[in-house]
């Protein structure tokens, strides 16, 4: 690099991790490929691409950490940052606009062609349904809450609140794996099964990316609380902490649709197990 | 524009030049590991040409076998490939998989990796004034992610993928053919590079988006920003908000293929027609993403060249802004024949053409521009007109075909074909060349030969031309398109068709040899080659740039509008 810089942008030094994190998703791919055709060495490619990919993210999150710390991070700088992630977020709304398209055309247009679906929806092939406002209401209230307890962390680093931020961060995280947990929990005992009609598949696949982001959601998270540990996060700069928030909060945002739409009225008139 | 080299302030240019020549990292460091947006974007430029000589040669075997009725080569290239040339349907499936790399590499791996990845690197950081892009790293993952789904869709090319090798399934991968139609590897290899591809240009529309909003320097405003630049923001924000949804369609596929759903599958109450929603709805953007910023390519050519600033420089930013957001809105027009109800079809049809308003605005601006100017008919600024002449004429077959009845007749017919590469073919990749005749001595710091790229203009413009608009009258005679063969009546066109793509053949071997003209003979560049017509940012830099511009940023001062 050049000796003199003259403004406060970020020039990068050359970095081994976007090549590494190319090769790597494309042994992810190529493994589930094979994984899916049960072609010889499948499970060990695949591995092999996540384990690249989770070394991928580690090393580049942990220099992005650093930076921070460094004070490379300039007030432009993270402005640029809190544009990538409200672009990302953007990115990931349009995502799940797909599965909720699947939804709603398998809901307002049930197929007439088939038994299995007999034109209504929940499709006569679905004996039961979950009961949205048993354990789904719980998840509710689970993630609005974590929403709150995000949001006192956040208040308590503003004020300089060290142990407040990792209080909230916490309550924030259990609650997360609670989500998790339950979520695991209603799929083991679920009265229908993945795939097979409209809405084993669409159910399985829209609640499972959500459950997907909850996840990636709380090692957010739990990133953020290992930083709050470790002393970083001033009250004036802790963009980490927010993008966390922010990303949990679009979590959490996903999660009212899918419980309005999905649990509640998607599955309408069809009897409760 | 108002933004000008005159009121280009500050000692950046004499401060660069003091370091140009150290610093820049060693080969591996350079090439592979690079953080720096020129470096990407050179990167980019040579894996799309690579990328475009790919899928020109598959063009080519296509072109051979329709030169004449019945089936000629098919069965020699399905031995050469190592299938079984003796099995008919082996070869008929080699037909589908040659048009699936063909349309999948063009679109992404030619038109999007050169003109966004790579024009747009290079120059939309020194249009606004910025030492890099916002996201240097991401930028560097954006192109090996790029690659990485380049090397997934040729391995597809070796495995099984239903009747033979590779993935025949078309470029819009329609279920039920790439679900349960194409067992074997081939097609979710050819997805999954779908899934790379994808995730590589959300990162750069990401990267794009906030250099563009964030990194402008003191004095850019919005509405001062080149148009060139104001393209490669809309089409950023198109493919931000267009390919996650393309990414949900294409998992949904895989799910279909691999774990039992009934997305797509009719016995699970699935939904065909679905699929091709979600596909248009990306694939509608999808086609403004390759020629948006050839229009913005277009935009400063002809600005330059004309010597004078753009005709209705706002009415030319926001002509691409509604062309983005009706570009959204637009998608069923690909479905008019999937049963769509006539109140449906009636909607998209007027939907569609409206989007000929804006377009007809750029047309008419570009030519506007150059009404009174001092025009100079230089290597780009040829290539720019025939650009302006090859998309009016796709356009107008668009308005055509934007009409639900008529389309009834002409859906998956030739006239199709002869539309959209009128568009992209002669559209999106005259641009190419236009902006690689603009730019090349600035990116390289090496004049081309101006007579050779004259005479490949011509070569090409007369080679496209032949191959294209014969199939407009093929496809009202009704030829349908994707088929290896053809009832004899349509002989003579395809013959001339065939004759045509020889000659653009031989105007691609001009190009090479006039880019290696200007490696091995070619003068050296001057910072602004083109004069006084030439204003934005990139010609008060040397040629090359150095290696980080604008270490003490430019100030855009206010200058009288336009």
């Amino acid at each position: 690099m050049a000796a003199t810089k003259n403004h406060d942008y970020h020039i990068l030094p050359p970095d081994i991790w976007p090549l590494a994190g190319s090769i790597s998703a494309l042994t992810f791919t190529s493994g589930m490929v094979l994984f899916m055709h049960e072609l010889p060495f499948g499970k060990y490619v695949l591995l092999l691409g996540v384990l690249g990919l989770a070394l991928t993210f580690f090393s580049w999150f942990s220099k992005i950490v650093s930076e921070a710390q460094a004070g490379d991070h300039t007030p432009v700088v993270q402005l640029h940052l809190r544009y990538g992630m409200i672009l990302f977020i953007a990115s990931e709304v349009m995502f799940f606009v797909g599965w909720f398209w699947a939804w709603f055309d398998f809901a307002l247009f049930p197929s007439q062609l088939t038994d299995v679906i007999g034109g209504q929806f929940p499709p006569k092939a679905i004996e039961a349904v979950m009961d949205p406002f048993d354990l789904p209401l719980i998840n509710t209230l689970i993630l609005l809450c974590s929403g709150t307890t995000v949001t006192w962390a956040h208040h308590a680093l503003i004020h300089g609140d060290r142990n407040g931020l990792k209080k909230g961060l916490w309550a924030t995280i259990l609650l997360g794996l609670l989500f998790s947990s339950i979520q695991a929990y209603e799929y083991a005992h679920a009265p229908f099964p993945f795939g097979q009609n409209t809405y084993g598949s669409a159910f399985y696949m829209a609640t499972g990316f959500h459950g997907f982001h909850v996840i990636v959601g709380t090692i957010f998270l739990a990133v953020c609380l290992r930083r709050a540990y470790l002393g970083h996060f001033t009250p004036r700069q802790h963009f980490g902490f927010e993008a966390a928030a922010w990303y949990w909060h679009f979590v959490d945002v996903v999660w009212l649709f899918l419980f309005v739409v999905v649990y509640v009225w998607g599955g309408w008139g069809a009897p409760i197990h | 524009m108002a933004t000008t080299a005159e009121t280009f302030q500050g000692h950046a240019e004499s401060h660069d030049h003091a370091h140009d020549h150290d610093h820049k990292p060693g080969f591996f460091a350079r090439w592979f590991m690079s953080t720096n947006h020129k470096d990407i974007g050179t990167l980019y430029l040579i894996f799309a040409i690579f990328a475009g000589v790919v899928g020109g040669a598959i063009s080519g075997i296509m072109r051979a076998e329709l030169a004449a009725p019945g089936i000629q080569y098919l069965q020699w290239w399905t031995s050469f490939l190592g299938g079984n040339g003796a099995d008919f349907n082996e070869s008929l499936h080699l037909w589908n998989v040659l048009i699936t790399a063909h349309g999948l590499i063009m679109v992404f791996f030619l038109v999007m990796p050169a003109v966004i990845g790579g024009f747009g690197n290079w120059f939309v950081p020194i249009m606004i004034g910025a030492p890099d892009m916002a996201f240097p790293r991401m930028n560097n993952i954006s192109f090996w992610l790029t690659v990485a789904g380049f090397c997934s869709l040729m391995m597809s090319a070796f495995v099984p993928g239903g009747t033979g090798n590779g993935a025949g399934i078309g470029w819009t991968a329609y279920a039920p053919l790439s679900t349960y139609g194409s067992q074997g590897p081939a097609v979710d290899f050819a997805i999954f590079s779908l899934h790379l591809a994808g995730a590589a240009s959300i990162m750069g529309a990401i990267n794009f988006i906030t250099t563009i909003f964030n990194m402008r320097a003191p004095g850019m405003t919005l509405h001062k920003m080149p148009l060139f630049v104001w393209s490669v923001l809309v089409t950023a924000f198109l493919l931000l908000l267009s390919l996650p949804v393309l990414a949900a369609a294409i998992t949904m596929l895989i799910t279909d293929r691999n774990f039992g759903t009934t997305f797509f599958d009719p016995a699970g109450g699935g939904d065909p027609v679905l699929y091709q929603h979600l596909f248009w709805f990306f694939g509608h953007p999808e086609v403004y993403i390759m020629i948006l910023p050839g229009f913005g390519i277009i935009s400063q050519i002809v600005a330059t060249f004309s010597k004078k600033p753009v005709f209705g420089y706002l009415g030319m930013a926001y002509a691409m802004v509604a062309i983005g957001v009706v570009g959204f809105i637009v998608w069923a027009h690909h479905m008019y024949t999937t049963g769509l109800d006539v109140n449906t079809k009636m909607y998209f049809t007027a939907a569609t053409m409206v989007i000929a308003v804006p377009t007809g605005v750029k047309i008419f601006s570009w030519i506007a521009t150059m009404w009174g100017g001092s025009l100079e008919f230089k290597s780009p600024m040829v290539w720019a007109l025939g650009f302006i002449f090859l998309f009016t004429v796709g356009g107008v077959t668009g308005v055509v075909l934007a009409n639900g009845g008529v389309d009834d007749n002409l859906h998956d017919t030739y006239y199709v074909v002869a539309h959209f590469h009128y568009v992209l073919s002669l559209g999106a990749v005259t641009a190419l060349f236009a902006g690689f005749y603009y730019w090349f001595p600035k990116m390289s710091g090496r004049m081309y030969s101006e007579v050779l790229s004259h005479i490949h203009f011509w070569v090409f413009f007369v080679g496209v031309n032949l191959i294209f608009f014969p199939m407009h009258f093929l496809g009202l005679q009704g030829m349908p398109r994707r088929y290896p063969d053809y009832a004899a009546a349509f002989t003579q066109w395809n013959e001339v068709a065939t004759f045509g793509y020889k000659i653009m053949a031989v105007s691609v071997l001009l190009f090479f040899v006039n880019v290696i003209y200007a490696f091995v003979a070619g003068k050296k560049a001057e910072g602004n080659y083109w004069g006084e017509g030439a204003t934005t940012l990139e010609w008060t830099l040397s040629s090359p740039p150095p290696f980080h511009q604008f270490e003490t940023l430019p100030v855009i001062e206010d200058a009288p509008a336009h």
